[in-house]
C-alpha cells in the first residue's frame, strides 16, 4: 500500500507582497498584493485597514484579471474615421498632449465654460476638481448626480452628515437596523461586515427593498415596497410615532431646530423664514413666559404655539416643529393611506413604529463616558438608542428622493439616534455645518478667460443667492446645476452634458473631456439619443456639435469609439493615487482616515496615470498652482509629487496623515517629504481614534469640534443645527413667490414654489404621475449585483463567467397573471422606447415591478469581447428605455428626468409594461459591433496561471 | 491511495468548514478568492477556456448558487456556496483506479495528486455534490483543497493560515475548523445552530456543516414591540393632541 | 449524463469484442482446433481488434493517457482499475488461445483450458467495466440489478451476431448451435433492455432539491451560480426529451428485431444471399448497441442535477 503523496504545505509562489487600495468599486479596501517577478499572483485583504480589516469581496479578489485584461488600452489614440467607428491611430504622448493642450488652452483663452469636464467614478475629485477651478471652467462635476446625490445633500442639508462614506451604524452597539433601497453597493466590505455582526449579536435587520436578493435575502424582515414610495413608508412611521409621542423631546430641543421660530406673515418677503432678533440671533418661544427670546434666555423652549413677534400687526412666529408634526400628522401619512401606495400593510407599518420605538427607549442604555457640549454644560454620562438606518440608491435614484431622504433623517432624528451610541455615527470630517459653507463659483463675473475661477465649481447653496444663473434667470452651467432645474445640485448632473451640449441648452460648448464615465453606454438614460448627440453634426459649421471629445479610461468600453483623443490610463494596481479627506473620505465613525495607493506592478504599455496627465496638461496650460512663477511644472514628478507637495491651505494637503517635516503631524502639518514612504510602511493607511468622549454628539460635542476645526475639517467649533425645517428651502419657494433679488424665470416658478417645501413630503415620483398607469403598470429598476461593478467587470474573464448575462425578473405569481413564463423572451415598452429581453420568474420581488442586473448588457464588441459574447447577445440594458428627458410640459419645455431639488437622475422612476415576443432569441436592440482599436489583439482563447503573463495571443 | 484511511489514530483531525445560510450574501467572495489562490497555488492553473468567448468555462472549485423557498409570507431566497464537503467516506476516493484521488489520515483533507492523476473523470460522476470539475487544459480533476497549501503555510501570518475563502468572506459566514472535535469553535456552532449535511441518507458523511436560515422575526411577538397609543386629550387633529401632550411633558 | 462517444465506442466495441472472445474460446473448448485457418485467425483478430479499438480510444479520451499504466494499481478499491487490470489480463490467455486455436496439432486440453480462461476472463472484464456504472450512487438509473446483466447480454448478443457472421462470411451459416444462441441472445437483450426501460421509467424519486440543499420542502432554482455552462452541467446536465428518447428507443428495438429477422433469414437460407444478411445483421445490432448505450447516458440523472434545478432524482 503506498503511502500517502508528500504535499508542499509551505507553498511559496510569491516573492514580495506589497500594500494598496482596492479600485474594483468605491468602497476602497486595503489590499495586499502577492508579486513573483512583477507578476500579480494573489490579492487579498489588508487586516489592518479599517475599512475591510481584511475581509475582500468577489470583486476585489478578481483585481488579477482586471490588470491582466485583453480590453485594456495601449497608446493614445485619434480619432480617424467618423465617430462610432472605431477608427483610430496610435499617437505618442507627446503628439495626444500637445493636441489636448491646443484645443483647451484656445478653449480657456476665449471661453473657458466651453470646455465640460465630467469624471465618472473619479476617486481622484480633489485633484480633477481643483484643476477644473484652476482651468476657469464651472462646467465640472463627477458621478454623483447620476448616483446618489439625493441622498448626500438631503443629509448634509439636515444634519451636516449623511449614508455612506459621511457617516455609518454603530455596527456593534445597534439593536435595529433599517437598510433602504440597499443592493450590494455603497458600501460594499463594511456593510457585510457590519451585517455579520448584526447577526451574531442578534439585531434585527429590516430591509425595505422591492427585492429580496443579497442582503435582503437574510434580513429578519423583508418589506418589498412599490418602488418610489418610501417616502410614505418613511412619513407613515413618523406619523405613528409623533401620535403615540415616541420622540426624543430632549433631543429635539438640545440639537434641532425645532424650536426655531418660523415667521408666519404671508405675502412678507421673509414669510416662512427663521425670526431673528435686530443682532441676528435665532428666537424661540418661551414655554413658560409665552414671550419670543434668544435661545439662551430661553426657560422652556416650546414645540408649538404662535406668538406674535415685533414688527407689524400680523407677524407671528410659530416654533418649526408645528410644521413638522402637522405635516406628518396628517392623514395623508396615516398607516391606512401608505399601505394602499406602498403595497405593504398597514399593520406592519404599525408593528415596525412599535419595534422602533421600543428598541430606541425601552432598550437605550447609557456609557459611562463624560463630555461637554457646546453650551458648557457637562453630562457624566452618554445615552445610546440603538437604532440604526442605511439608505442608497434605492430611495435616491427617484424624482422625489431627495425629500424621502430627508424623511429618513427626520426618522432618525426625532427617535434621538444620529450620533448616539448605538445609533447612525458620523465619519470625520463630518459632521459638518447643515449646509457646509463651501459655495460652487461660476457666477456671473466669476468666468473669465485665462483666469481661475474664485472657488471650487460644487458646493452648498444656502439660497437663491448661491445660485449660478444669468440675469436673465438662466442657467451658467452646462448641466444646468445651481440653476432654477436644480438649484441644490450639489453634484452635479452629469447626465446631462452630452444631451444639453448636443441640444445647445443652454449653450454650445467645445471641448469635452471626461474620465471613467461610460456615457455612451450604461451610465447614461436614453443610450440610443446619447450615441446620436454624440455624433450629431452641426448644420452651419458641418462639424459634431460636440466639437471636440477627449476621454481617458484603462479599458476599451463602448464610449471609446466615440472620442476624438483617448488617454489610456493606467490600473490601479500601476499607480500613485490618494483617497484624500478633501474627497470622499474613508473614515471610520470613531476616527479619520484616509489613504493612498501605491505602484505594485509596472505598466506594460504606453499608459499613463490620469492625474499625472492632468498636472502635465495643466503644467503645458500654464494654470495657476500647477505651475511656477517661471512657469515650469510645479509637479515634475507627477500626481506623486502633487500628493506630498500640494497645500489646498496652510498645512492642509490631500494626505492627512504623517504630515510635518518628520512625519509625525497629522490634519495640519508641513510638507512631509517623505510622506507616501510613511504611509507604505504603515500599510498604505493612515488613521487616527478620537479619544472616546470625543467619539458621539459630535454635533454639539465641544471637544471634538474644536479638535474638528483645528484639524482642518470645520471653520468653527459652533454647533452643528439639526433643520428638521429647512430655512434653506423656504428661501427658494419665497423666490419663487417673487421675493427678493434672485427670482426664478416665471416658467420655473410653481415648480420651485412646490418642491422646495421646508418640511419634507411625499408625491409620487414624475415618471408614475405623468405617464398612463394603464398603459405602463408597472416599476422597473436595476441593482448593482454583488461581483460587477458596473460595466467595469464585463472584461474580467473570472466575473463575466459568474454574470455573463442578465435577465428581467418577475413576480411569479404576476407572470401567471400576464400569461408569462419562465425563459419568455418579452418586449419591455416605456413612454420611450421599448427592449427586449428575456424572462425570469422568482417569489422575492413586489409584484408591481420588473427588475435586472444593472451594466451587464454590453455592445457587441465593446470591451474586446467575443461579437457574440452573451453580454451583447442576451444582456441587455434598461438605460435605452429610461429618457433623460420628462415628456414636455404644456409649453413644449423638457425638464431633465431628474429630481426637482438636486437634479438627481431619476432612473428608477421608470415605467413599463411587459409583453410576450416572437422573433429570435436575442436581447434587442442590438448594435453594430464596434471595431477593435489598434492596440488591442484577438483575447486569449485559454488562459491559466501559465499564460498569465502572455494573455496577449 | 484510494482506500479510505485509518482514522482511528489519535490525534487525527477532520479538518472541514461550516457555511452559514443565514448570513451568506451571495457576494462570490468566497468563489472568487478561491479561483484566484488557487491559479497560483496547490491547484495551479486552474484554467479558463474562451475566457473572452461567447461561452467562457473555466474550472472553479467553489460555486455559489441562489435557490428560494417556502410560499407567500414565508417565501425566502438564500445563496447558496457549494463546494467539496470533505467526507469521510467518500466514492470519490474509492472509484479512483490510479490512487491519485486520496483522503488524508492526519487531517481528513480529500485531495487529487495532479502528478497522478489521469483524467478519467469517474471521481466527479461518484462526487453527489459536484466538488470536482475536471481541468480541460491541464487534464486532471481540481476540487477544494481545503487550503491545505494554507492552513499549516509558515510563510503566511499564523492569524491568516486558514482558507482563502475564509479569510474573504466579508459577513463572516465561513467557519474553518476541526469537527472532529467536539470542544473547537466550529463544533460548538453546529450543535448551537443545529448544523446539517447535504444528502445525508447517501452515507458520504460529508464533514461540512451547512447552517440553517434562522425563523424570520417579521410577524408580531418576533422582537420586543412598544404598544403605540394616541397621547393627550381632546377632540382636536391629532396634532393637536400631540402637543396638548407635548405641553404637558415639558411642563 | 454527457454521452462521450469515445466511451460509447469504447463499451460497444469491446464489449462485442469480449462476447465474440468468449463464445470463441468456447467454440474452441468444445470443438478443438478451429475449422479453417483464416476463420480463426480473422476472428481472433476481430475479437481482439475490437476489444484494443475499445480500450485505446477510452485510453485516448483521458485527461493523462501517458499515465494509464496507473490505473493497475487500486484494484483493491476501484471497479475502473479492476476492469484495467482484468482487459490486460485477458490478452494473455486469449493471444495463447489464438494462437493454439489457429495452428494445427494443438494440444485439445490445454486448448480447452485457455478456451474456458478466455471466455472467463473476458465475461468478467465486462461485468467490471458494467460494475464501473453500477457501483455509482449517485445515479440511480445507473445503480439498478439490471444494468450488469444488460451489459453481459448486449455483449454476448453483438458477440454471436459477429460470430455468426464470421461463420457466415466463411461459408459455414449453417450452425445451429450458434444460430440459436444468436437468436436467444437477441431476444433476451430486447426484454432486458425493455424491463429496464419500464423499471426506470417508473422509479420513484427519492432526493429532492431540499435534500441536496438540506432545507427541505420546495425548493426552487433561482440564481445560476454561473451564466456560462460549467464542467458540471455540461457532463452530468445532460437532457434528451422523453420524445426523442422514445424514437430512440425504437430504433434500438428495431435494429435488434430486424438483427434477428435477418440472422434467421442467413440461417435458413444458407445461400450466397446468406453472409450479406448476416453482415447486414452486424451493422444493425451494432447501430443499436451504439444508441442503447447512448441512452443508457442520456436518460441516466446525476443526483448533482438537483442543485442545478432538478425538482427531484
Amino acid at each position: 500500500m503506498a503511502s500517502e503523496p508528500t504535499v508542499d504545505l509551505n507553498l511559496k509562489t510569491w516573492d514580495e507582497v506589497k500594500t494598496t487600495t482596492c479600485y474594483m468599486c468605491a468602497c476602497r479596501c486595503g489590499i495586499k498584493v502577492y508579486l513573483k517577478d512583477g507578476t500579480i499572483k494573489y490579492i487579498e485583504g489588508n487586516r489592518d485597514h479599517p475599512v475591510n480589516k481584511g475581509v475582500l469581496c468577489g470583486k476585489g479578489s478578481a483585481g488579477i484579471m482586471q490588470q491582466y485584461s485583453p480590453a485594456r488600452l495601449t497608446k493614445p489614440l485619434m480619432r480617424v474615421g467618423p465617430r462610432g467607428s472605431g477608427e483610430f491611430r496610435e499617437v505618442e504622448w507627446d503628439e495626444a498632449l500637445r493636441t489636448a493642450t491646443t484645443w483647451l488652452s484656445q478653449v480657456r483663452s476665449t471661453d473657458p465654460k466651453k470646455l465640460a469636464l465630467f469624471t465618472g467614478r473619479d476617486q481622484s475629485q480633489a485633484l480633477t476638481g481643483w484643476w477644473a477651478t484652476q482651468f476657469g471652467t464651472p462646467n465640472f462635476a463627477a458621478h454623483g448626480g447620476f448616483c446618489s446625490v439625493n441622498m448626500a445633500a438631503a443629509g448634509l442639508y439636515t444634519f451636516g452628515g449623511s449614508f455612506w462614506e459621511f457617516g455609518e451604524p454603530d455596527w456593534d452597539r445597534t439593536k435595529y437596523f433599517l437598510l433602504f433601497g440597499v443592493a450590494e453597493d455603497h458600501a460594499s466590505n463594511p456593510i457585510k461586515t457590519g451585517l455579520g455582526k448584526l447577526k451574531k449579536n442578534g439585531a434585527k435587520i429590516v430591509s425595505i427593498n422591492p427585492v429580496k436578493s443579497g442582503y435582503s435575502a437574510i434580513a429578519d424582515e423583508w418589506v418589498g415596497i412599490r418602488p418610489g414610495t418610501d417616502g410614505l413608508f418613511v412619513g407613515a412611521l413618523v406619523h405613528q410615532l409623533l401620535k403615540a409621542g415616541k420622540i426624543d423631546l430632549d433631543y429635539l430641543a438640545r440639537y434641532t431646530n425645532a424650536g426655531h421660530l418660523v415667521i408666519k406673515d404671508p405675502g412678507a418677503e421673509d414669510d416662512g423664514l427663521i425670526a431673528r432678533d435686530r443682532y441676528g440671533k435665532i428666537l424661540v418661544l418661551d414655554a413658560k413666559s409665552k414671550k419670543p427670546v434668544t435661545l439662551d434666555k430661553a426657560d422652556q423652549v416650546a414645540l408649538h404655539g404662535e406668538v406674535k413677534l415685533p414688527g407689524k400687526a400680523k407677524r407671528m412666529g410659530v416654533p418649526s416643529f408645528q410644521f413638522v408634526a402637522e405635516r406628518y400628522l396628517s392623514d395623508e401619512y396615516s398607516a391606512e393611506k401608505a399601505a394602499t401606495h406602498c403595497g405593504i400593510e398597514a399593520a406592519t407599518i404599525e408593528r415596525i413604529a412599535g419595534e422602533l420605538a421600543h428598541a430606541a427607549f425601552e432598550q437605550a442604555f447609557e456609557l459611562d463616558i463624560a463630555w461637554t457640549d457646546t453650551h458648557g454644560n457637562k453630562h457624566d454620562k452618554m445615552t445610546g438608542r440603538p437604532v440604526s438606518m442605511h439608505a442608497m440608491r434605492g430611495i435616491s435614484a427617484h424624482s422625489n428622493g431627495f425629500h424621502t431622504c430627508r424623511s429618513i433623517h427626520i426618522l432618525q432624528i426625532l427617535l434621538g439616534t444620529i450620533d448616539v451610541p448605538g445609533g447612525f455615527l458620523y465619519k470625520p470630517p463630518f459632521p459638518k455645518a447643515a449646509p457646509p459653507g463651501l459655495k460652487p463659483a461660476g457666477k456671473v463675473g466669476e468666468v473669465n478667460p485665462l483666469k481661475p475661477l474664485p472657488g471650487p465649481p460644487l458646493g452648498f447653496v444656502a439660497g437663491p443667492e448661491d445660485l449660478l444663473v444669468n440675469e436673465d434667470g438662466s442657467p451658467r452651467r452646462i448641466d444646468k446645476a445651481y440653476s432654477w432645474d436644480a438649484p441644490i445640485a450639489a453634484h452635479g448632473l452629469m447626465h446631462t452634458v452630452i444631451t444639453n451640449a448636443a441640444n445647445k441648452d443652454p449653450y454650445g460648448i467645445d471641448v469635452l473631456f471626461m474620465y471613467m464615465a461610460n456615457m455612451g453606454w450604461n451610465s447614461t438614460m436614453n443610450t440610443k439619443g446619447i450615441m446620436e448627440h454624440l455624433t450629431k453634426i452641426d448644420e452651419q459649421t458641418g462639424d459634431y456639435v460636440i466639437p471636440k471629445f477627449i476621454y481617458s479610461d484603462a479599458y476599451y468600453s463602448e464610449t471609446v469609439a466615440y472620442a476624438d483623443l483617448i488617454l489610456p490610463d493606467t490600473t490601479y494596481l500601476e499607480r500613485w493615487d490618494c483617497i484624500s479627506m478633501l474627497d470622499r473620505p474613508i473614515s471610520e465613525p470613531h476616527g479619520p482616515a484616509d489613504s493612498i495607493r501605491q505602484p505594485v506592478v509596472e505598466p506594460d504599455r504606453d499608459v499613463r496615470a490620469f492625474q499625472t496627465v492632468m498636472l502635465d496638461l495643466g503644467a503645458r496650460l500654464g494654470l495657476p498652482g500647477m505651475v511656477k512663477e517661471d512657469m515650469t511644472p510645479k509637479y515634475p514628478g507627477g500626481y506623486s509629487d502633487y500628493i506630498v507637495n500640494h497645500e489646498r491651505g496652510p498645512g492642509i494637503g490631500p494626505l492627512a496623515g504623517f504630515r510635518g517635516a518628520d512625519g509625525s503631524k497629522q490634519g495640519i502639518g508641513e510638507v512631509n517629504p517623505n510622506q507616501l514612504d510613511d504611509y507604505i510602511k504603515n500599510g498604505c493607511f493612515w488613521k487616527y481614534d478620537l479619544p472616546e468622549h470625543m467619539r458621539y454628539y459630535r454635533m454639539a460635542n465641544k471637544d471634538y469640534l474644536e479638535w474638528a476645526q483645528g484639524f482642518g475639517f470645520n471653520p468653527n467649533a459652533n454647533q452643528i443645527m439639526f433643520n428638521l425645517y429647512s430655512e434653506t428651502m423656504q428661501k427658494f419657494r419665497q423666490a419663487a413667490r417673487g421675493h427678493g433679488d434672485i427670482v426664478p424665470p416665471q416658467v420655473h416658478r410653481r415648480r420651485v414654489e412646490a418642491f422646495f417645501d421646508p418640511v419634507p413630503m411625499w408625491y409620487a415620483p414624475f415618471e408614475e404621475a405623468m405617464t398612463d398607469a394603464r398603459e405602463f403598470p408597472m416599476h422597473a429598476i436595476t441593482q448593482r449585483p454583488m461581483a460587477m461593478y458596473h460595466s467595469w467587470g464585463s472584461q474580467n474573464a473570472w466575473l463575466r463567467q459568474i454574470l455573463g448575462r442578465n435577465w428581467l425578473y418577475m413576480e411569479r405569481g404576476r407572470a401567471k397573471k400576464l400569461a408569462l413564463k419562465d425563459g419568455d423572451w418579452v418586449h419591455v415598452t416605456s413612454h420611450h422606447g421599448r427592449i427586449k429581453v428575456q424572462l425570469k420568474l422568482m417569489d422575492g420581488v413586489n409584484p408591481d415591478t420588473v427588475w435586472t442586473w444593472n451594466a451587464i448588457g454590453k455592445r457587441s464588441g465593446a470591451w474586446n469581447l467575443d461579437k457574440n459574447a452573451p453580454e451583447a447577445k442576451k444582456g441587455f440594458l434598461l438605460n435605452h428605455i429610461i429618457s433623460d428627458l420628462l415628456p414636455a410640459r404644456g409649453d413644449g419645455y423638457r425638464y431633465s428626468n431628474s429630481d426637482p431639488v438636486t437634479g438627481q437622475a431619476a432612473w428608477y422612476d421608470l415605467r413599463v409594461r411587459i409583453e410576450k415576443a416572437g422573433g429570435a432569441e436575442m436581447s434587442e436592440p442590438q448594435f453594430e459591433a464596434t471595431k477593435r482599436p489598434p492596440g488591442l489583439f484577438k483575447a486569449a482563447m485559454k488562459i491559466g496561471s501559465r499564460a498569465l503573463k502572455g494573455v496577449r495571443s | 491511495m484510494t482506500t479510505l484511511p485509518d482514522t482511528t489514530q489519535p490525534g487525527q483531525k477532520k479538518l472541514g468548514l461550516v457555511i452559514d445560510l443565514d448570513t451568506c450574501v451571495g457576494c462570490q467572495a468566497c468563489a472568487v478568492s478561491c479561483k484566484e489562490w488557487n491559479t497560483q497555488g496547490y491547484s495551479a492553473p486552474l484554467t479558463d477556456l474562451e475566457p473572452y468567448g461567447p461561452d467562457p468555462a473555466g474550472a472553479w472549485l467553489n460555486r455559489i448558487h441562489g435557490y428560494e423557498t417556502g410560499e407567500g409570507d414565508n417565501a425566502r431566497g438564500l445563496h447558496f456556496p457549494r463546494s467539496c464537503l470533505h467526507c469521510e467516506t467518500p466514492a470519490c476516493v474509492t472509484v479512483c483506479p490510479t490512487g491519485a484521488s486520496y483522503k488524508r489520515a492526519e487531517d481528513g483533507i480529500v485531495l487529487v495528486n495532479p502528478d497522478t492523476c489521469i483524467g478519467c473523470k469517474l471521481c466527479s460522476w461518484a462526487c453527489p455534490y459536484g466538488a470536482r470539475e475536471y481541468d480541460q487544459d491541464d487534464g486532471v480533476m481540481k476540487k477544494c483543497t481545503l487550503c491545505v497549501d494554507r492552513i499549516y503555510n509558515e510563510n503566511l501570518e499564523p492569524e491568516d493560515r486558514q482558507p482563502a475563502c475564509v479569510k474573504a468572506c466579508p459577513t463572516g459566514a465561513r467557519h474553518f475548523g476541526d469537527l472532529g472535535d467536539e470542544n473547537s469553535d466550529v463544533s460548538k456552532l453546529v450543535k448551537a445552530r443545529g448544523g446539517f449535511d447535504l444528502l445525508p441518507q447517501m452515507d458520504y458523511k460529508p464533514v461540512n456543516k451547512y447552517l440553517p436560515p434562522r425563523p424570520r422575526r417579521d410577524k408580531a411577538g418576533g422582537v420586543k414591540s412598544t404598544p403605540l397609543e394616541t397621547v393627550g386629550k381632546g377632540d382636536g387633529s391629532l396634532a393637536e393632541r400631540v402637543f396638548s401632550w407635548i405641553d404637558e411633558v415639558l411642563s | 449524463m454527457h454521452p462521450a462517444y469515445s466511451v460509447i465506442l469504447f463499451t460497444t466495441a469491446s464489449g462485442a469484442g469480449y462476447g465474440l472472445l468468449a463464445l470463441l474460446g468456447l467454440t474452441g473448448a468444445s470443438h478443438g482446433s478451429a475449422s479453417d485457418f483464416w476463420f480463426g485467425a480473422v476472428s481472433m483478430l476481430v475479437a481482439l481488434g475490437l476489444i484494443t479499438v475499445g480500450l485505446l480510444s477510452s485510453t485516448f479520451h483521458l485527461g493523462h493517457p501517458e499515465r494509464a499504466w496507473r490505473a493497475f494499481s487500486q484494484w483493491r478499491s476501484s471497479w475502473l482499475s479492476r476492469e484495467g487490470v482484468l482487459a490486460v489480463a485477458t490478452y494473455v490467455p486469449a493471444c495463447l488461445f489464438g494462437l493454439l486455436w489457429v495452428l494445427p496439432d494443438s494440444n485439445e486440453t490445454l486448448l480447452a483450458v485457455l478456451g474456458v480462461m478466455t471466455a472467463i476472463l473476458a465475461m468478467v472484464t465486462v461485468v467490471c467495466t458494467a460494475m464501473i456504472y453500477a457501483s455509482l450512487e449517485t445515479i440511480r438509473a445507473w445503480r439498478h440489478w439490471m444494468v450488469v446483466p444488460v451489459y453481459v447480454i448486449f455483449s454476448i448478443a453483438t458477440g454471436a451476431v459477429l460470430l455468426f457472421a464470421l461463420t457466415s462470411v466463411f461459408g459455414r451459416s449453417g450452425i445451429p448451435a450458434l444460430g440459436v444462441i444468436t437468436i436467444v441472445a437477441l431476444v433476451l437483450a430486447g426484454i432486458a433492455k425493455l424491463v429496464y426501460w419500464a423499471s426506470i421509467d417508473n422509479m420513484k424519486p427519492i432526493y429532492t432539491m431540499g435534500d441536496a440543499t438540506g432545507l427541505g420542502g420546495d425548493v426552487r432554482q433561482w440564481e445560476l451560480p454561473h451564466t456560462s455552462e460549467n464542467y458540471i452541467q455540461s457532463e452530468m446536465g445532460f437532457r434528451v426529451a422523453r420524445k426523442h428518447a422514445r424514437k430512440l428507443r425504437m430504433i434500438v428495438a428495431a435494429c435488434l428485431v430486424a438483427a434477428l429477422v435477418l440472422v434467421w433469414a442467413a440461417f435458413g437460407f444458407q445461400g450466397d444471399a446468406a453472409p450479406v444478411f448476416a453482415v447486414l445483421a452486424v451493422l444493425l445490432v451494432s447501430i443499436g448497441a451504439v444508441v442503447e448505450r447512448w441512452l443508457f447516458f442520456a436518460q441516466a440523472k446525476h443526483v448533482v442535477s438537483l442543485f442545478y434545478g432538478e425538482q427531484s432524482v
